[in-house]
């Protein structure tokens, strides 16, 4: 478990004093994944950094496993850093060590025997998947695998915190599922405690539990995962969705944003839901998934009906939650735009 | 002029390794001796340079400052002048002002400030996150700067000590002409004051032919220390 208690990280003093993160607090249990996500300038990385130990806060606590470790002297400090593993952005390999040499940079530091250093580097490639590849240079690793090898590396010294920055950034969406299963498969086999932090809200629906947005150096909105994204006046929640383009509506018709917005929304609510609309509805544009054995989603809609409240009342029937564009200055509307906006900005 | 003194003859070509090669022997001294000083002193320089800088592990701005503008002191002389201004300095070291070991000083302090630039500018040539994993992954200061940062360096740390070596070499030539001997000293005197054109001849040969063969040596050990350029060319 790890918990950051007030903590408040100020650079520069007097009047160019620029406070990035603002007496934060936020924790993750043990074997619980947590995914911080957030605009850019939102203090993320500095809260990595703080979480890792590389930075000390100017003022609060980072508590692992009940032990409060920022205010350690420097020497302390060091062998604090060494029970939480960072995974870092990929390509973070030195590019003249194998594979193999770059897993074995901590144990190295440690002063681990050569010997017993070969074994645990030998048992960290098997658990990433890449016992045939521990001889391999950088250069020859795709950018997945070599993403695989830092989290090893990161895993080296069986930290119980690990701590993912911008860790699938830059990759594919299919190397980017499987270095996330990784990362699950790894806290169910060892019970780490993960923070993830991230501004890719794709990945986050994959790997998280729990979710936490930073903005302006405080967690301002967090939850789990599944909470978040079947409710509907969550604007962590709706930046959450995926957010595609749609058709445009046709005449006679207007347009409704759909959101899932319980845990049992019926696979066939669209049929169910035109049948006691008794109006034309046409599909626009949708994204539904499963996330945690939950169906979560959103769908754009071309509803030709002009009650409003009658169209609420059929969503709502199904679990579901709409709210008409270009109703104009409705409280859901704004969240919408304010929505799209933070996925902008990440 | 010495040509009316000494009528014109060249050195015949038999009796020109019993000239050139002890020439070349203390050519090799003087830079062997000087590059083993610059290394020994001008990479610990180079990484602390590199590290009191804004930003590096012991940051100290204003000993950087003073750091490097004495190096800068020390590059910006033409080394002649260099060479002229610490006669001085160079006989309380060494008690003479003639010389290998005469030359060994003035070389030595511009090779040190030459490979420390070399040294700072090959580290900051390596990305920054590349420390910030060393740090997270529990290292020291000392194991961050041998492991993250100058062995992640060594390719771009040879390739400068390459381009040092030959420096070096023209350095021992111009330390020739105040009677530091070696081949810059037998071309001055052959060469430029006896118009001996054989003689002139054979220390360009010489000269071209090692620094070509430093090049060459520099460059396949850049290679061999880059894995990339290594494995692809098998």
């Amino acid at each position: 478990m790890i918990s950051l208690r007030h903590l408040t990280k100020t650079y520069g003093r007097g009047h160019a004093a620029v406070t990035v993160l603002d007496h934060l607090d936020f924790e993750v249990p043990t074997g619980r994944i947590a995914a911080v996500v957030g605009p850019s300038g939102a203090g993320k990385s500095t809260l990595a950094q703080c979480i890792n130990l590389l930075e000390r806060p100017t003022s609060g606590a980072v508590v692992v496993n009940g032990e409060e470790l920022s205010g350690l002297p420097e020497k302390r400090l060091r062998e604090a850093r060494r029970r939480i593993g960072t995974v870092f952005q990929s390509s973070s390999l030195l590019s003249r060590r194998t594979a193999a040499e770059n897993i074995a940079l901590p144990l190295e530091y440690l002063g681990v025997t050569p010997g017993e250093a070969r074994a645990r580097v030998a048992e960290l490639l098997d658990r990433v998947g890449l016992s045939d590849k521990a001889g391999h240079y950088p250069f020859q690793l795709s950018g997945g695998q070599a993403q695989r090898v830092g989290i090893a590396r990161a895993l080296a010294l069986r930290p119980s915190i690990l701590l993912a920055d911008e860790a699938t950034s830059g990759l594919d969406p299919d190397t980017t599922r499987s270095v996330v299963g990784l990362i699950r498969q790894l806290r169910n086999d060892l019970d780490l405690t993960v923070v993830f932090i991230t501004h890719e809200m794709d990945t986050v629906r994959q790997v998280a539990d729990t979710v936490a947005r930073l903005d302006h150096g405080r967690i301002v909105e967090q939850g789990d995962l599944v909470e978040l994204l079947t409710s509907h006046d969550s604007l962590l929640g709706r930046s959450l969705q995926p957010r595609r383009g749609h058709a445009g509506p046709e005449a006679g018709t207007r347009t409704w944003y759909v959101t899932y917005d319980s845990t049992d929304v019926p696979g066939d609510w669209i049929q169910r839901f035109t049948g006691d609309l008794g109006a034309v509805v046409h599909l626009l544009g949708a994204s539904v998934e499963t996330v945690h054995g939950v169906n979560t989603g959103s769908a754009t809609l071309g509803i030709g009906a002009d009650d409003d409240a009658r169209v609420r009342g059929a969503l709502a029937r199904y679990g579901l939650s709409g709210t008409p564009d270009g109703g104009g200055g409705s409280q859901s509307h704004q969240l919408l735009t304010a929505a799209a906006v933070l996925e902008d900005v990440a | 002029m010495s040509a009316l003194i000494f009528p014109r003859a060249d050195v015949p070509l038999n009796d020109l390794p019993a000239l050139l090669l002890p020439a070349y022997g203390e050519t090799l001294t003087m830079v062997g001796i000087v590059m083993a000083v610059v290394l020994v002193i001008g990479a610990p320089l180079g990484v602390l340079l590199h590290n009191v800088a804004p930003g590096g592990l012991y940051e100290r701005p204003a000993l950087h400052a003073v750091l490097s503008w004495i190096i800068s002191i020390g590059r910006s002389l033409p080394f002649l002048i260099l060479m002229a201004a610490i006669v001085p300095f160079t006989r309380f070291i060494t008690g003479t002002n003639i010389g290998i070991a005469a030359a060994v000083v003035p070389m030595s302090l511009a090779g040190i400030a030459f490979f420390t630039r070399i040294v700072e500018n090959s580290l900051r040539s390596v990305p920054p996150s590349m420390v910030q994993v060393a740090r997270a992954a529990g290292g020291s200061n000392l194991q961050i700067m041998r492991t993250a940062q100058f062995s992640e360096a060594v390719p771009a740390v040879i390739g400068g000590l390459t381009i040092q070596v030959i420096a070096m070499i023209e350095y021992s030539a111009i330390a020739g002409t105040i009677g530091a001997g070696g081949i810059g000293y037998v071309a001055v005197t052959y060469g430029y004051q006896r118009f001996d054109n054989t003689v002139m001849l054979a220390t360009i040969v010489i000269l071209v032919v090692t620094v070509a063969l430093v090049q060459i040596v520099g460059d396949r050990l850049v290679r061999f220390t880059t894995p990339q350029k290594r494995l692809q060319r098998a």
